[in-house]
């Protein structure tokens, strides 16, 4: 099952630290995990949720430092693509996945795949019994998806504003977390849905 | 991308003032009693979402437009459905909530609202009401909720799963088993009644059924699977697609073979089978007319009367080999392609799965795993299936009695010495060796000898798979290959940049001329150096500790130390060595760490020149020397020659001063009768005069040029060991009180060539008057430098009569007894 979604920068940003990452988009699945371990105390609802957004903000720093580390070691020149050219940014997108140990920040071990195209990463954090073939495909499908539909490869900021769209999307490709074998019939089925909700 | 309108709105919404925003929910309760939902409602709805997510702390919304945004759950627009479950995720659950779950049936919510609930679960409690009602939805045959609501069940069940398995009965898992098993194996073999591709012309005639096809565009001829394509789909085709997607971590939750097969498990399932064959099961769609006897299977028709559970078994077997049959197929689409492999995964990990429970289902897989992998091996593009496939040897080759061999010489050959550069191989291999451990140990011999390849991965994207090494390195500390494998480590970031030639040496035409000063490339291509190169990149360790070039090969790399790939490497290098010396004590005898004490020696000279490199493996090194003196004493009785011969040449005061430091510390402290009974005079007084030659030399001239002054703890440190030395063997005390006493007399004209700082020089001094006046009576000197062993080591909580409790507990009577 995938644990989290997200969705956030991996470039510098003036407003904050080096090294830290601002969260766009962030949906987590399923019940709240903090539920279901053996706490001395309970959570309240605010607690909970506070600890869901510092988790998810542990990983996008992990998730910045590693495309920066990957990016600094490949050597390559970032190329800034125009809108239009999606199929190509998602081409030369680094990935790569990271482990997440017990406890650092999720309670059971973790995989974060990622794919950073430009100054967006986009994450998948994945429990490690999961297909990573097919967490890698549905990732990229995903970006691809939220590059065109969002337009993200242009100024604006409606990854901030048209949220609903990803969660439309994710409702199709990835419901409640669950990775789908699809192949290019059921995907185009969907993709149909997917298209029609967008043009609304 | 990622620009300054966007840092501004999401400023704009955590700022906004408390007046704005009961102004902007006044605003947003009217346009919903309007009940005109145009765009403005949509934009509104989503700014409020960015207002309520921009903060990490929850805000509460109006009682009003919490309940209106409720009752926008079931909108028919789905736009709404999303946008007011995305909000209300974002806020307080309304407070008597408890009553919700009873209440609100979550079989008749759309996926949205589902998601809603599901997010603002409070306790287990309500977690297991949700689970409940969802089975109860999947059971009552008449599901008059849109096609939606059933697909997302099983979704749902999988989530909870994860962290609550208890919260299913045996009824519910027995209800779920038959389920399943229905829409795996009996979905329907045509495709779906395509209601929209009707048009003007479309009569009865032409609304005949088509069988769904394969891949590669034939008529498929069994049952349907993932891998089968279709102009539209049925609904129980789609829930096949589910419940493959969810299959696994089902078989993994309640079919894992801890679950306790105990004999009261044992009647249970026997009691179950009896009444299965019994009972005239509605649920049972083997029975429809017109169900497919799978090619696949030659059993099928006994297996109707086994127990729900090993049914499923025997069906997820099933769709499993047939999956694997059809990834054989070329598909027309690269995405069908890669879904294919994905498959296989999938496939072989549920054979492995339902193999662990059932060992007779052994001897019917092994024959398809062992033709998949003829069939693959050779293609490095399907690397990650073949991963499976050695766990799959792993678990069960045991028992099939089957060899392995080439199925390691992958793993730990071509893979690490191919693939290095893959990030999701490197993690998914590294994360298969660290889960078997203990199993990989015993069955595979040459897992220790692997080293070299496996570094390799390491050396090309340390930061990535670091982590997995350090749980790693240990393992792979033996003492037959301690001394190679610490001269791999330090050699890491050469192989780092070997693998980087590598790489564009294969990429750059060999005619060109590297006119950007590729000097390395140049070599890394040259004949008369490929000996050296070909050493780092060998593959199994057992040829050789090191080459005798290696210097050579050092000045060929200098141009590499600012590649950020050898940086990175080389930070992580120190981390390593800590590890391997925290194990190698424990695999090692003597002999072996007098060995690793020289190379420690030889090799702080041999390095590659990485700014911070050296001046690292240095600390480590005399940190860890410092460590195995103190266990073994001996040490340095057994390497007396070469420490001698290292503390004797000045040159390495100035350029490896911190193993300097601490060589001569432990030539002071361990060179002693009482350490090792072979310690005679004349070696004490060898040692002592190689030590006076360099304190001389040091305090007498000035430092070479490009070299600072050597720290006052170098100085003091040879004052200490001398000191000690002669505490040793009196005939020694004239000579150093002599040198002290010269000292204190030169240092009084004020400033010297080999001093910078005056505080230090008055340290060193006041030192040197310390040792002096604790010299002048050789009996004490010697207890004092010399201790012997029962001073150093107090045993005092294991001697009766001095020890501390006692003692204070005499006190405590004596004062509290009146």
């Amino acid at each position: 099952m995938v644990r989290c979604f997200l969705i956030h920068t991996v470039c510098p940003v003036s407003a904050l630290g080096a090294g830290e990452s601002r969260v766009l988009y962030c949906r987590v699945f399923g019940p709240d995990e903090s539920l279901f371990t053996d706490q001395e105390r309970e959570f309240s609802p605010e607690e909970r949720r506070v600890l869901q957004r510092e988790q998810t903000a542990v990983v996008a720093r992990q998730v910045r430092s590693a495309a920066s580390l990957s990016r600094g070691a490949a050597g390559r020149l970032l190329m800034e693509a125009l809108p239009g050219e999606e199929a190509l940014a998602l081409q030369e997108a680094d990935s790569g996945v990271l482990r997440l140990r017990a406890g650092d920040p999720f309670p059971e071990e973790m995989s974060a795949l990622w794919l950073g195209v430009q100054s967006l990463g986009f994450t998948l954090v994945c429990e490690p019994h999961e297909n990573l073939l097919l967490a890698e495909g549905t990732l990229r499908t995903l970006t691809r998806h939220c590059l065109e539909h969002l337009h993200l490869l242009g100024p604006g900021s409606e990854v901030l504003l048209r949220s609903d769209r990803i969660d439309a999307l994710l409702s199709r490709l990835l419901p409640h977390g669950q990775l789908l074998f699809l192949n290019h019939r059921f995907a185009h089925s969907l993709e149909k849905e997917v298209a029609a909700y967008m043009t609304k | 991308m990622y620009s300054h309108g966007s840092e501004s709105l999401i400023k704009q919404a955590r700022e906004i003032q408390d007046s704005e925003l009961q102004k902007f929910y006044s605003r947003l309760v009217k346009l919903l009693q309007g009940k005109e939902l145009g765009y403005e409602m949509v934009d509104s709805l989503q700014r409020l979402h960015l207002i309520l997510s921009a903060n990490k702390y929850i805000r509460t919304l109006p009682p009003e437009l919490q309940k209106r945004l409720q009752s926008l759950l079931s909108s028919p627009a789905e736009q709404f459905q999303v946008l007011s479950s995305a909000v209300l995720r974002e806020t307080l659950p309304p407070a008597a909530h408890s009553g919700n779950y009873s209440q609100e049936n979550i079989v008749q919510l759309n996926s949205h609202a589902a998601a809603l609930l599901l997010s603002q679960a409070g306790s287990r409690a309500d977690v297991s009401s949700l689970c409940t009602q969802l089975l109860r939805g999947l059971e009552s045959r008449q599901s008059e909720g849109p096609t939606n609501s059933l697909t997302h069940t099983l979704p749902i069940l999988n989530t909870i799963l994860t962290h609550n398995p208890e919260c299913l009965t045996e009824d519910h898992v027995t209800l779920l088993s038959k389920k399943l098993v229905d829409w795996l194996r009996y979905a329907s073999i045509l495709q779906g009644g395509g209601a929209s591709s009707g048009g003007f012309f479309t009569g009865p005639r032409s609304r005949q059924p088509v069988p769904i096809a394969e891949l590669d565009g034939t008529v498929s001829g069994d049952f349907f699977t993932v891998l089968c394509v279709g102009q539209s789909f049925t609904e129980d085709q789609w829930m096949n697609v589910f419940s493959f997607s969810a299959l696994r971590h089902w078989l993994l939750t309640y079919h894992s073979v801890s679950n306790g097969n105990g004999t009261a498990d044992t009647a249970h399932r026997l009691q179950l089978s009896l009444s299965l064959s019994h009972s005239h099961s509605n649920d049972d769609r083997s029975e429809v007319d017109g169900s497919v006897v799978s090619m696949v299977s030659a059993t099928s028709s006994s297996s109707r009367l086994l127990p729900p559970k090993e049914r499923l078994r025997e069906k997820s077997f099933q769709y499993c080999q047939r999956l694997i049959e059809q990834s054989d197929r070329k598909a027309h689409k690269k995405s069908d392609a890669d879904l294919q492999k994905a498959c296989l995964v999938e496939a072989v990990c549920i054979l492995d799965c339902v193999c662990e429970e059932d060992a007779s289902l052994v001897f019917r897989a092994f024959p398809c795993i062992k033709a998949l992998f003829g069939r693959l091996n050779s293609d490095l593009s399907f690397a990650r299936v073949l991963l499976p496939i050695a766990q799959f040897y792993l678990n069960h080759g045991e028992m099939a009695a089957v060899d392995c061999g080439s199925v390691w010489a992958l793993v730990f050959g071509r893979f690490p010495s191919e693939l290095f550069n893959d990030p999701f191989l490197a993690h998914e291999l590294l994360r298969f060796l660290r889960l078997n451990l203990e199993s990989l140990q015993l069955r595979v011999p040459q897992y220790t000898h692997s080293f070299p390849n496996l570094l390799k991965f390491l050396a090309w994207d340390s930061p990535a798979v670091v982590d997995d090494f350090v749980d790693l390195l240990p393992s792979l500390v033996t003492a037959g290959t301690a001394v190679e494998l610490l001269h791999t480590l330090l050699d890491l970031p050469c192989l780092s940049a070997t693998l980087v030639l590598q790489v564009r040496s294969t990429c750059l035409p060999i005619s060109e001329q590297s006119g950007r000063g590729l000097l390395s490339l140049d070599a890394f291509r040259s004949t008369s150096f490929r000996g050296l190169f070909l050493f780092l990149l060998r593959g199994e360790a057992g040829s050789g500790d090191t080459i005798d070039r290696l210097s050579t090969l050092h000045e060929l790399l200098v141009e590499t130390a600012d590649w950020p790939r050898v940086v990175q490497c080389a930070q992580i290098v120190p981390v390593l060595l800590h590890i391997f010396f925290n194990t190698v004590i424990t695999v090692a005898d003597e002999k072996l760490l007098a060995h690793l004490i020289l190379v420690m020696l030889e090799r702080s000279s041999l390095l590659l020149n990485i700014p911070k490199y050296n001046k690292e493996i240095h600390r480590v090194f005399s940190s860890h020397l410092l460590r195995l003196c103190k266990l073994h004493p001996s040490l340095v009785m057994d390497q007396s020659h070469e420490l001698l011969e290292f503390s004797g040449a000045t040159a390495n005061v100035y350029s490896k001063e911190e193993i300097y430091t601490h060589v001569v510390w432990v030539l002071g402290e361990y060179l002693s009768v009482s350490c090792d009974s072979r310690c005679s005079v004349t070696l004490i007084t060898s040692c002592f005069e190689a030590l006076e030659a360099v304190l001389f030399e040091i305090t007498s001239s000035v430092p070479p040029p490009g070299a600072d002054c050597p720290a006052p703890r170098v100085v003091t440190t040879l004052m200490s060991a001398l000191a000690k030395l002669a505490s040793r063997s009196h005939d020694l005390i004239p000579r150093v009180s002599l040198f002290l006493s010269k000292l204190r007399t030169v240092t009084r004209g004020g400033s010297v060539a080999w001093c910078s700082d005056e505080e230090d020089l008055v340290a060193i001094v006041t030192r040197g008057e310390e040792l002096w006046s604790l010299l002048k009576a050789p009996g004490v000197a010697q207890s004092v430098l010399t201790p012997p062993a029962h001073v150093t080591t107090p045993q005092w909580h294991r001697d009766t009569n001095v020890a501390l409790p006692l003692r204070l507990r005499t006190l405590t009577n004596l004062t509290h007894s009146h």
